[in-house]
């Protein structure tokens, strides 16, 4: 400032300053130490914990894993190679046991001549979320993705492909009489479009299949849900549940929020139910009291019984996680939905959801994860879950007694790579969907 | 007495109030919970009128107009808009909604949908334009409040003033036949009322039926005919712009104008 302007308060500033570099300072790997590590005494106290701490995990896993064993019939071989290669005093992993029985880690003990069919099923499945995954793929790719869980079902259980068609053709009818009715009263066309596919799938579905696989059979081998297990059982639980824990716990969500009492308490009484009660009661009421419930000589099938439990108490958090979500929109947006008009059904599907589950994404995969590792309680009902019931039939062979942290290694690493890619995907849709940058 | 501060002159020519009754609102009564907060509204809207509702927070003039378009449900009396009665009845509800625009003091944009998507939304989903036709017809009322080129933006990255604008675009895109604005400009920095009011004026110059809740003193002055002044859940006074800003008759009217104009 100028001595003259200095004496008086008025200032005009006759040119505006332009935009500097900012300082080197403010970049460079020794600021970033020195602000990230050892910015005070407590941080660089800390600093020095962590750094000892990974020493030591280094020091104690290295050896083992370096002096790995990928060739040998049983643990007293495998054990037997790293003395003589390593030293008397030497441990190291007994991979031999993963590559020897991998296959059961993966598919359980589905029969080895058609393990081709959940491989195949397991790349379609890929094929089948790809679209609804990445926005940029070609709508039309969801017409698969819906016929998808038929298909998998054919192929990974067998039995006359007519059974899946004639299930398909149920909501095929459905559709139809929808569409059909829906010129008329919408109530009247959804009633309808529900009742047709129920009678059909009830009166003429079986003897329609019959008749159909008499006249053309569409038959390859059935595989009996009790030869399920590994990854292959965790993978098909953890998806199905996926798939319709969803739906359900969205429905779940906004039958909370309802303003229609009954709706709304049964909504509650579900949700507080279902999570109140541990997983392992719940699966247990799939495995033994479910039959009891059911009509005798009706052969429910365990997985399927499971898939059912599972999802619903996945579903339970869902909706309390997608709750969160729509309780964080502004009133605002119920209101302008109104105001131009849009129905309930519109509005929540146009407007509010959109918004809720973005909000709610983080928690919704959480949920997912979380339910995708309980699928390893099925253990407990007696099915091969890969972390329990595949290690321990694994380790009633006497040449791997006693084998334990090279299967939970195995499996975890699996279950990593599963649930990671969920976490990566799940942050990559948040930043895709964020819309206040500027 | 603050002078409006609108430089142009105000076209007149299609400010027209005709007989044909728009709103009839009587007898009409609303309570939240226990508390009274609409008592005995009586108020006939005709075609063409622009309707300023003045009054203290807490007045009930927001829920007034709120009641209009029930997002508000009124407990007793009658509310026929465009000669559909507001009932319980949701054919008649929706009917009304898609004839009576509303702007909200805070926008209310949609922020997962890009402006354009804002636009075109209600037109394409409730009365069911082909989605061509929506585009042109959000095109040329984004022209109209002159931001053609954010069609692509979303609202997170518009200012105030023109997310307000766009609201205004927004509800103009159902062509409907009354516009209800709740404090359009209270939310907004100084710089950007004057934008939006004058999206505001030019509505009224082509002779929308305009109710406007708002403190911008100025834009009664200057485009109302009617100014209503509302205490207590009631319509304390009413009055042509000239003889309610100059010779209000009410004590509680005389007050409220002194606090308002009086700095």
């Amino acid at each position: 400032m100028s001595p003259t302007q200095s004496d008086s308060i008025a200032f005009v500033r006759s040119e505006m300053l332009p935009q500097k570099p900012a300082p080197v300072s403010e970049a460079g790997a020794i600021r970033w130490l020195r602000e990230n590590l050892f910015s005070s005494p407590l941080n660089t106290l800390l600093t020095l914990i962590g750094a000892y701490v990974v020493y030591w995990l280094v020091t104690h896993s290295l050896p083992w894993l370096s002096h790995s064993v990928w060739t040998a019939g049983s643990v007293s071989e495998c054990r037997q190679i790293i003395t003589d290669t390593w030293g008397a005093d030497a441990t190291g992993a007994c991979w031999a046991v993963i590559r020897e029985r991998w296959s059961q880690f993966i598919f359980g003990f589905y029969p080895w001549q058609m393990v081709w069919r959940p491989v195949l099923a397991f790349v379609l499945l890929l094929v089948a979320i790809a679209p609804v995954l990445f926005s940029a793929l070609p709508r039309k790719m969801l017409t698969f993705s819906l016929i998808y869980p038929l298909l998998a079902i054919w192929l990974l259980w067998g039995g006359s492909a007519w059974t899946e068609l004639v299930v398909l053709a149920g909501f095929v009818l459905g559709w139809a009489t929808y569409v059909a009715l829906s010129k008329g009263s919408t109530l009247i066309a959804v009633i309808a479009a529900v009742l047709v596919p129920i009678l059909w799938w009830k009166f003429a579905a079986a003897p329609t299949t019959e008749v159909l696989q008499n006249v053309i059979s569409l038959s390859i081998p059935k595989v009996s849900s009790s030869d399920f297990g590994g990854f292959l059982l965790a993978v098909t639980l953890g998806v199905g549940g996926i798939v319709m824990s969803l739906p359900l716990g969205i429905v779940l969500a906004l039958g909370r929020q309802s303003d229609m009492f009954l709706v709304k308490s049964l909504s509650v009484g579900f949700i507080e139910f279902i999570r109140g009660v541990p997983l392992i009661t719940l699966l247990f009421v799939a495995s033994l009291l479910l039959n009891y419930f059911l009509p005798p000589g009706t052969n429910f099938d365990i997985i399927l019984r499971v898939m059912i439990l599972v999802t619903l108490f996945a579903a339970a958090y869902i909706a309390e996680v997608i709750r969160g979500g729509l309780a964080a929109l502004p009133r605002g947006q119920y209101e302008a939905a109104d105001a131009l008009g849009l129905d309930y059904w519109k509005a929540q599907r146009l407007i509010i959801l959109p918004q809720a589950l973005k909000i709610s994404i983080p928690g919704i995969v959480s949920t997912f994860i979380g339910m995708f590792k309980d699928t390893t309680l099925v253990v407990f009902v007696g099915l091969f879950d890969p972390l329990k019931g595949v290690p321990d039939f694994v380790r009633a062979d006497f040449n791997w007694k006693g084998i334990y942290w090279e299967p939970f290694i195995f499996t975890g690493a699996i279950f990593f790579i599963f649930n990671f890619s969920m976490s990566r995907y799940s942050m990559y849709l948040e930043r895709k969907l964020q819309r206040d940058h500027h | 007495m603050a002078e409006p501060h609108f430089q142009r002159e105000i076209d007149r020519s299609h400010m027209m109030v005709s007989d044909e009754v728009a709103i009839q609102i009587s007898q009409m009564n609303k309570w939240y919970g226990t508390f009274h907060v609409l008592r005995e509204i009586d108020l006939t809207v005709n075609r063409g009128e622009r309707i300023v509702i003045a009054g203290p927070s807490g007045s009930g003039k927001s829920t007034l107009i709120r009641c209009i378009n029930r997002l508000e449900e009124h407990q007793s009396g009658q509310i026929i808009v465009d000669g559909t009665e507001l009932t319980s009845d949701l054919k008649n509800i929706d009917k009304v909604r898609s004839e009576v625009g509303m702007v909200f003091q805070h926008f209310n944009l949609f922020p997962h949908l890009t402006i354009l998507e804002n636009l075109t939304l209600a037109p394409i989903w409730v009365r069911k334009t082909p989605k061509k036709e929506a585009d042109e017809t959000a095109m040329y009322f984004l022209e109209k409040v002159k931001i053609p080129e954010q069609a692509q933006k979303y609202p997170g990255q518009l200012s105030g003033g023109q997310q307000q604008r766009v609201a205004i675009a927004r509800s103009l895109c159902m062509k409907p036949r009354i516009m209800l604005f709740d404090e359009p400009t209270s939310a907004l920095d100084p710089e950007m009322i004057k934008e939006v009011l004058d999206t505001m004026i030019e509505l009224a110059e082509e002779g929308m039926t305009m109710l406007c809740v708002t403190h911008e003193m100025g834009f009664a002055q200057a485009v109302a005919n009617r100014v209503i002044f509302m205490d207590q859940g009631q319509i304390v006074e009413q009055n042509n712009p000239h003889d309610f800003f100059n010779n209000p008759q009410s004590d509680r009217t005389k007050m409220f104008l002194s606090q308002i104009l009086g700095h």
